[in-house]
Formats: structure tokens, sequence, C-alpha cells
């Protein structure tokens, strides 16, 4: 027993030095150590310019106007032990600021963004698999008219977005904001490459040969198989919308109704409005749940970006 | 309920060379149309209409009548012909904003590819071992709304509180970020800082689809790192870098909350800075002539030059490619 399973230990450790003899590169192709270091430098260069503006941030939400500009802008204004008291200060002022609508506004946010991401998910991909799996009439010329939308530069929409919008009576509802937000044409390209190189026809004929309808097929087969391509749309109008800026701007006047950019925003804006600190605050706890989405769903960014880049 | 009865009689005809199944085309046509129908709804409001409407409305304008000398008439729509149009294809304002805008998109666009490109090969190189960390902190700052994004810059940008001017003078170089002619560099610092990342991101998937025989195979013939990288993976990666360029020209012809965010820092930025804040403005009636009519006038000579400008890099990638 004893000699078989260090046998098989000493079959392993040879395969795995195999594997990294296979994954080393020849001589000639491994990189110089001053290759090395300047590509490392160049790395932990670009990482530093990408990161500072967050770090900065975080340390000016815990500082008061005087400190903001008198002391030290790398490092916190007050020793650690008195950070929580800083912090505090700086929350209770934010919510001053914003007359308690603060995280009123972070749940408006929420709603516009996970709205308009759930529905613009799922009739991207129904769109998508239509397109993939069926024959109708229109169908090329629908596809066309979707795609060449993907280069219109959408901002221009929101004008007559806002007259039509008006014209209806629905500015200044959630709505205004949820519908456009919940049209991706580029979820309805993903969806349907992803149904096109996913959804196997055998399925489906199966399927209907067991007497199940289509909506049925579609609900409970094909979302299922979709799922990876669903939380790749479902992030990118999920992030869409929370950096949307010009739709809430101009469609919405309600304070009560405000996504938390325009909010802030709209402390920026004011002429008596000095406490940078506070709205750093803001900020930070305003940007918060898009991170906390971001980082526990990144692999599937890059599944969405690999179709982006490999089909478009 | 009607469009889909509609179509289905539509593929009813157009498959009536083939008896045999029009009754299976004519299912198959009802249940396409069913799944698209919600999607092609939200869609129709969302793009065409705002477009048709859009187009329609340039041709009118918003005037008071009755009122007389002392105003107060009721607004009426009034057909002005090409009017609009001539407001803006004249309007030294809407120029200079597209000025602006298309200096931006010259230099800021072919920065941010260039470094997402660099970014992405260098990564994708096999010198650095643990690429995860550098690629999450590369696209964070994806991930910060461009409002909140300007705002922390404006505020690095100001020489009271920022430790990047403070430390600049220190070295005894001055910068004033809002200085005129640098404060257009300023604002493609924060696009850039938002948006190279994700362009990485793509490039770094594009990248990574390369089958590794490829690599084999050149490395047999001899071919070093930096051949491997012009050779193979450069040539690879042209496709999601002409869209990428597409998106990003597309991008900054809208050019809006930067400067928008900006101006509340630097009164130097005008209402009609960019096409974009000058068409919000004059839609809500802060610029004149104002109203719905020359803002969708305005949107639509930028939507042609920006359709203009991405046909035109387009099609010169293409015959580049091609030779």
């Amino acid at each position: 027993m004893i000699a078989m399973s260090s046998q098989a230990r000493a079959r392993r450790k040879a395969e795995k030095l195999q594997a990294k003899a296979a994954n080393d590169l020849p001589r000639s192709m491994r990189p110089s150590p001053v290759v090395k270091v300047i590509t490392i430098v160049v790395l932990v260069a670009a990482l530093i310019y990408f990161l500072f503006p967050i770090y900065w941030a975080i340390i000016a939400s815990t500082k008061t106007p005087s400190q903001m500009t008198g002391s030290n802008g790398l490092w916190f204004a007050v020793g650690i032990d008195q950070l929580p008291d800083a912090i505090a200060t700086n929350y209770s002022k934010l919510l001053g600021w914003t007359r308690g609508q603060f995280w009123r506004w972070v749940l408006n946010s929420l709603i516009y963004s996970g709205v308009s991401a759930a529905v613009g998910t799922i009739v991207a991909v129904m769109a998508g698999y239509a397109t993939a799996k069926f024959n109708f009439r229109g169908k090329n010329a629908a596809i066309g008219i979707i795609m060449g939308c993907m280069l219109m530069p959408a901002a221009l929409l929101t004008i007559p977005q806002y007259s039509i919008f008006h014209a209806v009576h629905l500015t200044n509802t959630m709505l205004a904001v949820i519908i456009p937000c919940s049209v991706s044409p580029f979820g309805f390209f993903l969806g349907r490459v992803y149904a096109q190189s996913s959804v196997p026809n055998e399925l489906l004929e199966a399927a209907r040969i067991d007497g199940a309808g289509e909506a049925r097929i579609f609900f409970t087969i094909v979302l299922r198989i979709l799922a990876p391509a669903m939380v790749t749309i479902f992030l990118f109008l999920f992030v869409a919308t929370w950096n949307n800026f010009l739709l809430p701007l101009m469609m919405l006047s309600s304070d009560t109704l405000k996504p938390v950019t325009l909010g802030l925003y709209g402390m920026v804006s004011l002429a008596t409005f000095n406490d940078r600190g506070a709205l750093m605050m803001g900020a930070l706890l305003g940007v918060l749940p898009v991170i906390v989405l971001f980082l526990g769903l990144q692999r599937y960014w890059q599944a969405g970006l690999a179709a982006g880049a490999v089909k478009g | 309920m009607t469009a889909t009865t509609q179509s289905a009689k539509a593929g009813g005809a157009r498959r009536a060379a083939k008896p045999k199944r029009s009754n299976a085309a004519k299912r198959e046509n009802r249940t396409g149309w069913a799944f698209m129908a919600p999607f092609g709804i939200l869609f129709a409001l969302v793009f065409i209409l705002p477009i048709i409407w859009a187009i329609y409305s340039s041709f009118f304008r918003q005037v008071s009548e009755g009122g007389g000398a002392y105003g107060g008439g009721e607004l009426v729509n009034k057909f002005v012909g090409f009017e609009n149009f001539q407001y803006v294809l004249t309007s030294s304002n809407f120029w200079g904003g597209i000025g602006r805008v298309l200096i931006y998109t010259l230099i800021q666009v072919p920065i941010m590819i260039i470094a997402a490109l660099a970014l992405a090969m260098v990564i994708d190189s096999f010198v650095v071992k643990h690429i995860t960390g550098f690629r999450l902190g590369y696209f964070l700052p994806y991930a910060i709304p461009g409002v909140v994004a300007s705002i922390i810059w404006v505020y690095l940008y100001n020489g009271q509180i920022s430790p990047i001017v403070k430390g600049l003078a220190a070295l005894g170089i001055n910068v004033d970020f809002f200085a005129d002619n640098i404060v257009l560099a300023s604002m493609a610092n924060i696009t850039t800082w938002t948006f190279t990342g994700y362009n990485m991101l793509i490039f770094l998937a594009a990248l990574q689809a390369i089958p590794h025989e490829l690599y084999e195979a050149a490395r047999i013939d001899g071919a070093n790192g930096f051949q491997i990288a012009m050779k193979i993976k450069l040539p690879n990666v042209r496709s999601a870098a002409l869209l990428a360029m597409l998106l990003s020209i597309v991008g900054t012809i809208q050019l809006f909350n930067e400067p928008q965010i900006m101006q509340t820092a630097d009164p130097g930025i005008s209402k009609s800075y960019t096409p974009m804040m000058m068409a919000m403005n004059t839609s809500q009636g802060t610029l004149t002539p104002g109203g719905d009519g020359p803002a969708s006038a305005i949107a639509i000579v930028m939507a042609l030059i920006a359709g203009v400008l991405a046909m035109a890099y387009a099609l010169v990638e293409r015959n580049v490619n091609a030779e």
C-alpha cells in the first residue's frame, strides 16, 4: 500500500515536472532580467495611476474642509484611533448636505439599475434567441437595424427621448429612466452570438417531439443554457445605468427620484458647497454596490468582452 | 396580437412555394416574432421613434404667437424648413464645440487604445506571473461612474487640495489643470483613466484567444518575443482594435459628463463647450434659439458627423489592412 502510494506520488511529481518543462520557454525566448524589471516597473506605475485617485478619495473622505487644504494629501489628517470619529462626523455631514436623502438616492440607483438590467437582459436574450433559432419575415432587416444602432451615439437620443416621454407625461417618473436603460443592442448581439453557439438544435427538436411548447422550452431549457451570457448582459446594463448621467439629469426633477450620481452632482454644483470630504464619503458609498457586484462577478466581464472582441 | 397575425400571413405568403412546409413555417414565423416582440417594442420606443421624432421636430421651431410686443403669447410650433440646420451649420459655437471634440478624439482615443494594447500585451506576455491583481486594478476605474470619477479628478486638479499639484509645485513645476490650453487634456485624462482598463480587457480577451500553436510554430522558425508580438499578436487583435476604436470615437463625440462636472469648478467652460452640452442646454432653453427643433438639428448633425468619422476610420483601417 505504502509502496503504491509513493509510486503514485512519484509519478504525479514526474508529470508535474514534465508539465512545467512544457510550459517553460526555450532559452532564446526567456525574458532577460532587464526586460523583466522594466516590465514590472511599467505595470506597477500603471497600477498606481489607476488606483491613486481611489486611494486619495478614501483618505479625503475622512477630512474636514480645513484638513482638506491644510493636511498631508497622501495620509489621514488624524491618528488611526480617531478615524472612527472623523468618519462619523463626515457621515453625518453627508446626510445633512443631502437633507437625509442620501440612502434614498442609493436605493433609487439600485432600483433603476436593477430593474433595467433585469428587464433588459430578458428581452435581449429572448430577441437574440429568436434571431438565432427561428426564421421569420424581416429577421435580417431587424438584425441589421439593431446592429447599426450599436454604433449610434446613444446620448444623442436622450433629447428626443425626453420630448417623447414629456408628451406622454412620463418625465419625472422612474419609468423615464428605466425604459431607455433597458434596451441594449449590445445585449441583443451577445445573446444572439451565445444562443447560436451554445443552444443545440437537436435539444430543441427533442423537446418539441416530447410535446413541450415554445415558451416552456425557452423558459425551462434555453434560459438555463444562456445563464452565463445573461449574467454578462445584466452586469453591463447595470453598470451602464448606474453610470448614466445625462438621462436622469434631463428626465428627473424631483429630489426623491434622483439616482446617487445626480444627487452628488447637485451637491458639487451648489455655490456654497465646500465640504469635499463629506462628498468623497458619499462618492465612495455611492459606488460601493457597483464595486461589490463587479468584483464578485468579474469572470463574466471577461467572458462578455471576449465575445465582443472575437466575434466583433 | 395584430403584429403576430400579420407577420404570420406574410410568412405564409413568402413560403407559398413550399406548400408542405407552410404550416411549420407559419408557426416558426409566429414564434420568432413572439420572442422578438418585447425587445422590438422597447427598441422602437427608445431608438426608432426618437430618431424619427428628432428628424421631424428639426423642421419646427417654437415661437410665441399673438402676444405681440409684450410677449406672453401662446407657444406654437412653426414649420421653419431648414432654418434650424442653417442655424447649426453657421453657428460658431457649434463648430467650436466640434473642433474641441475632434481634437479631443484625435489625441485621447489613440493614447487610450495604444496604452490599453500595450498593457494587454505585457500582461499576456510570459514575463509576469501573477496577472489577476493588475488586471483587476486596471479595470476598477470602469466601475466608478463618470460623474464620481470626474468629481474626484476635479479635486485632484485643484491647487488647494491636490497632492499632485502640490507635489509638482514642490518639484518646481507649477501647473494649472484648468488653464484654457490644458483643460481639454485634463478632461481627456479622466476619460483615459476610466476606459483604458476596459479596452485592455477587450484586447486581452482577443490575445488569449490566439491558438498557442502559432507561437510554437513561430519559435521553431526562430522568432523572438518581440517579433511574435508584432507579427502574430498585433494582426490577431486587429478586429478587436477596430471595434474598440470605433466605439471610442462614437463615445468621445458625445463628450458630456467630464466638461459638465468640470464646469462646476471652472466657469471658463461655456454652455456650448461640447456639442452635447450645447444640445442639452438648447433643448432646455438656456441657449437661444432654444427648444426641441434646434436641439434636434444639433443632434442630427452630430450623428452625421459621428457616422462619417466612424466610416472614414473603418475605410482607412481596411485599406491599410489590405496592403
